[in-house]
């Protein structure tokens, strides 16, 4: 197959790069293995690849990186990047999933599921931060900062001491309350066995009540919306007029008086992504974790109607001007000492031109 | 009197129509509007990370088709063209791997349909009756049929060394959902699919790549695959240890729980599809589907569970999809207790909630395929229920 040297040849770089001593052995080896390849599609996954995306933790250990993190550290990595969600206590916030708490709870009623009453393995903590977390800002943390993040939480679960420092070293000896907790799926023996019978297709059962009602807890959502948006394709006419440009490009006198580089605000709603998690906006946006962001240039300060910002926030008051806007969203701890804004905040100047002239058309 | 729908000229028999490229790509008719997928927000803290619903209770037939099947992100649907797709493959092989997607498209391809079940569908209804129409008891499912490569041949390219025992899957958005599968699965029937239903994945079911793990829990599918790792173990990762495990009355947990085992529901008349059209004939029909293969038998009982009679299958059943029944009957106008229930090729018959509530206790959330009730009234309403 043609295709197999210059597989050869490329695995062969790569080895050569990171490793001189390993080229000759890489050499012989990679060659003999790519030519065994039934079709000879891809090519050879490079070392620094493999190294980028393969992240994941076992278990036993495998796959964690070198470095620590105590738990004040960790404490104050967690108020700054999980909080928002997950509370200062690991509690959760709304409907944000509870870290902490639910010791022993397993065979209640509602049982609380958190790392401390019910994950069995803390590799999955780890794992599970360092690559998911934050949401919105996932692979932003370092080895040590997840280190440290997951040592507060099992401080917050109170099983390990406030001087506790976990590292790669002593990863492996802390064993979860719930380690035990788990069987392998058992339904082949106490369901299948069971329910594989002749059903039954008369004279069943003598008695059939109505106990319980979906109607008495009334949860499902209602469907009125899409009767509006029914009522609203009704009123669009049914043939449209040949294409006359005239009227498209009119409209924008339409919009408000700022004007709007498209472009740009087009970059800045890839970068919004990272806002997306706590601030919505457009039609209908509401509060979540942050306010809504409707109209937010030129703004009052603190103005989302039933949002409750901190102290800091309103205090800071006045408008929010693309300038003060800028400041904030670069560093938002800098511009507003105790906002409840955890977000580290942007880096790249364009980054922040650019989100601003997003927000910029999404009028009141 | 006279229809004057027939007497009179109507304005669409006199007048133009669309000309044919009105929608290159075209939407359901405007009458259709209600025909969408629905969200129930109080299920989750955010619709980004949050799960909706296929109005199954509107469909007919088996495929669902894409743009109304349910979507379930971990960190909402991300935009991956096919030029910035790359599916590595790594861990215990014996060439680790790059595929592009143009590589992909150069493999041997297979066709299958297979239903898709998130584990949680109808879970909200384990505790009791609680949500009123068939989209959000059994909307977490869909049924397309898909176009792709075996994970075998893939996973031979690379060439499987002997410790491998598990793979490890995962996606490329900023949740990553990963999820490990044991070899055998791997080897078997797993397909990495691009395309669902003749047409290119929909943004929302992870365009450009996504696995298809046929007759196991929807989680498994990752969507915007970009990562097989050969390994020894399972990882235990977040998806597979704190959720996705299902929890007995002792507190113990079941794991590895893969198998979405045999379900059915009627899909109308149903709470979202009520009688509208009095007594006389009426067509009652649902879905039923098997993780474990072929759906062989349904029943449909009128009366609680009391007396069952057998539906008609719509054809002839496929391998982990769904089978439409139909029960053809002349409705008297009484009341009714509707209920349907499946049996699978392994002789698998869909337990009752009382039956799996006594071996697994109140707590269990995912994996609830017991026997739905529908009350219909004598107005032709319906509301969900639960009996003795």
């Amino acid at each position: 197959d043609r295709l197999i040297p210059e597989h050869a040849e490329s695995y062969d770089r790569m080895a050569a790069d990171s490793d001189p001593d390993f080229a000759l052995i890489a050499r012989a080896q990679a060659a003999a293995a790519y030519a065994d390849a039934p079709f000879g599609l891809g090519r050879p996954a490079l070392e620094e690849e493999i190294a980028a995306w393969d992240l994941d933790v076992s278990p036993d250990g495998t796959g964690l990186p070198v470095g620590s993190g105590d738990v004040f550290t960790g404490e104050e990595v967690f108020i700054e990047n999980c909080a928002v969600c997950h509370g200062d206590f690991a509690e959760g916030r709304g409907n944000w999933p509870k870290l902490a708490g639910g010791d022993g709870s397993l065979a209640d009623e509602d049982p609380l599921k958190t790392v401390g009453s019910y994950w069995p393995h803390l590799s999955t903590a780890w794992d599970y931060v360092n690559r998911s977390m934050p949401f919105g800002n996932a692979q932003s943390l370092t080895p040590d900062e997840v280190y440290g993040i997951v040592a507060y939480i099992l401080y917050s679960n109170y099983l390990v001491e406030d001087d506790f420092v976990l590292s790669n070293e002593n990863f492996t000896e802390i064993v979860l309350p719930n380690a035990d907790g788990f069987i392998i799926d058992d339904r082949e023996e106490s369901e299948y066995a069971i329910w594989r019978a002749e059903p039954c297709m008369e004279n069943c059962k003598d008695t059939v009540e109505i106990t319980k009602r979906a109607t008495v807890l009334d949860v499902t959502p209602d469907e009125e919306v899409t009767e509006e948006a029914l009522a609203a394709t009704e009123e669009e006419p049914v043939q449209v007029a040949a294409a006359d440009p005239a009227p498209a490009e009119e409209a924008p006198a339409a919009t408000p008086a700022m004007a709007i580089d498209q472009a740009l605000a087009d970059k800045g709603e890839k970068v919004f992504k990272k806002c997306k998690a706590c601030h919505k906006v457009g039609d209908g946006a509401k509060n979540g974790s942050g306010p809504q962001l409707n109209g937010i240039v030129g703004r009052s300060v603190a103005s989302a109607d039933g949002f409750k910002y901190s102290g800091a926030m309103v205090d800071y008051g006045g408008e929010w001007t693309p300038e003060r806007l800028a400041a904030f969203i670069a560093k938002p701890k800098a511009e507003i000492k105790g906002t409840k804004m955890s977000f580290a905040g942007l880096k790249k100047e364009d980054d922040v031109a650019a989100v601003i002239e997003y927000l910029k058309t999404f009028g009141q | 009197t006279p229809d004057p729908l027939i007497t009179e000229v109507q304005e669409w028999a006199q007048g133009l129509g669309e000309g044919v490229d009105a929608t290159p790509y075209g939407m359901p008719i405007r009458f259709e509007t209600d025909v969408v997928r629905r969200n129930v927000p109080w299920l989750t803290a955010d619709p980004i990370s949050s799960i909706n619903f296929t109005p199954i209770h509107a469909l007919d037939g088996t495929i669902t088709p894409q743009g109304c099947a349910f979507e379930r992100h971990h960190s909402g649907a991300i935009e991956l063209s096919k030029d910035d797709y790359r599916l590595m493959i790594n861990g215990l092989v014996d060439r680790p791997l790059v595929f592009t997607y143009a590589d992909l498209e150069r493999f041997p391809r297979e066709q299958h349909v297979y239903f898709c079940e998130c584990a949680a569908n109808t879970g909200m209804e384990w505790a009791g009756a609680q949500l009123n129409g068939a989209q959000f008891t059994h909307g977490m499912i869909h049924n397309m049929e898909y176009t792709g490569v075996p994970l075998r041949t893939l996973l031979n390219e690379a060439g499987i060394q002997t410790e491998g025992k598990w793979v490890y899957v995962e996606g490329a958005d900023a949740s990553s959902n990963g999820r490990s599968i044991p070899m055998d699965k791997a080897l078997d029937d797993v397909l990495v699919a691009f395309k669902a239903n003749g047409e290119a994945l929909r943004k929302e079911h992870g365009y450009p790549v996504r696995l298809v793990v046929p007759g196991w829990e929807g989680n498994m599918w990752v969507k915007w695959l970009r990562r097989i790792e050969v390994t020894t173990q399972a990882v235990e990762s977040r998806e597979e240890t704190s959720k996705y495990t299902d929890t007995l009355a002792d507190g113990t947990s079941r794991k590895w729980t893969w198998v979405m085992d045999a379900k059915s529901v009627v899909t109308s008349p149903s709470p979202q599809s009520p009688i509208t059209h009095g007594p006389g004939p009426l067509v009652i029909t649902g879905l039923a589907w098997s993780g474990h293969g072929k759906i062989k038998r349904v029943d449909v009982s009128t009366d609680g569970g009391k007396t069952w009679q057998q539906a008609r299958l719509a054809s002839e059943a496929g391998d982990k999809a769904l089978s439409r029944f139909y029960l053809d009957i002349n409705w008297d106008g009484s009341e009714m207790l509707l209920q349907s229930r499946a049996m699978d090729e392994t002789g698998y018959v869909q337990p009752t909630k009382a039956q799996l509530r006594e071996v697994r206790g109140l707590n269990s959330v995912y994996h609830n395929n017991c026997i739905q009730t529908w009350h219909v009234k004598s107005n032709g309403e319906a509301e969900n229920v639960e009996v003795s």
